[in-house]
């Protein structure tokens, strides 16, 4: 019994260090969307200038949708949208832009100058819809079903991979079904 | 004594300028009060350890501007709260509640209390009881010699 005790302390230690050593592979920042599976919040969101309409709920209607949350204030966005060009240009699924704390002219001249991959884009400059969408960071986008369900968000740049092996299968999936 | 309260007036100075966040402030002293103290308990999701009371960043603006939008619709605050949560999950609340997958979190404490404080009332009677134990014909044999030994 006594000796059997003296091994608790490397026991315990052992647990624990295991333990935390799984935590530590995880990325703190990751922050589950409670979105899944939930519909879309409603919105209606005004227009970038120059633009007559801005993005509602109904534009999202009857097809599976990309709701790509951007600003031209964030550089990973410029990394990212050569990939959202190129999807555009497939026309697999359309794209609708949620322009984060922007104003109506820095938007407008943003999508002048590197193209415009979005079917219709939307004003958010006071964070209501990406609070309501739970966002953290731009770019993030959802993958909405054609009932206006969320079924996937992506935190971060679109890459050609996280196209390829996640978006385009779940895409095809939910358009089966 | 005019110059001393001119110096405790300084030293307080830079508290009072900090207190009040880049947003507006309600007139209504009670409002105001309620305000801040949901801002303590949402976390910042965009910078982690902090408050959106203490976070400069400008996610956590537009969020203290959302609690005061709910708070002036009459929202009450487990209502705000709730409605954080709806949105960014169990996360942005300072405080983690106390559900199934937090039961180890808030229970582990009060069962190591429990198992150590058991362990030391086993072994502080363990102790007790050895020293009211008459000595075995040994012991009383090296006491003995040890009382021997100093003796001389």
């Amino acid at each position: 019994m006594g000796r059997w005790l003296a091994f608790t302390p490397l026991l315990v230690f052992a647990v624990m260090a295991i333990y935390f050593g799984m935590g530590l592979r995880e990325d703190p920042g990751a922050i589950p969307s409670q979105l899944i599976d939930e519909p879309l919040p409603a919105f209606d969101l005004p227009p970038v200038a120059g633009a007559e309409a801005g993005l509602s709920n109904s534009d999202l209607a009857g097809h599976v949708s990309l709701v790509n949350v951007f600003g031209s204030w964030c550089p990973p966005c410029a990394i990212e949208h050569p990939m959202l060009m190129q999807i555009a240009r497939s026309q697999i699924v359309p794209i609708y832009g949620v322009d984060w704390r922007d104003t109506p002219e820095a938007g407008a001249a943003w999508l002048e100058r590197h193209g415009n991959p979005y079917t219709a884009v939307g004003l958010d400059p006071e964070s209501h819809l990406a609070i309501d969408l739970g966002i953290t960071g731009a770019p993030e986008s959802f993958l909405v079903d054609a009932s206006g369900r969320v079924r996937y968000r992506h935190v971060g740049i679109i890459t050609q991979q996280d196209w390829d092996e996640t978006l385009l299968p779940l895409i095809r999936e939910l358009e089966a079904s | 004594m005019r110059t001393l309260i001119a110096c405790l007036a300084l030293l307080l100075a830079p508290v009072a300028l900090a207190a009040p966040s880049p947003d507006e402030v309600y007139a209504d002293a009670a409002m105001e009060r309620r305000a801040r103290a949901l801002y303590t308990q949402l976390r910042c999701v965009v910078c982690q350890s902090q408050s959106i009371d203490e976070s400069n960043a400008s996610l956590a603006e537009d969020m203290r501007i959302v609690v005061r939008e709910r708070l002036a619709a009459g929202d009450s605050d487990a209502e705000i709260l709730a409605y954080m949560q709806a949105r960014y999950g169990d996360y942005v609340l300072m405080l983690p509640p106390l559900q199934a997958n937090t039961l180890a979190l808030w229970g582990l404490p009060f069962f190591l209390l429990f198992v150590g404080g058991g362990l030391i009332i086993v072994y502080v009677r363990r102790q007790a009881r050895g020293m009211d134990a008459a000595l075995t014909p040994e012991e009383e044999a090296e006491l003995a010699e040890l009382m021997d030994e100093e003796g001389q």
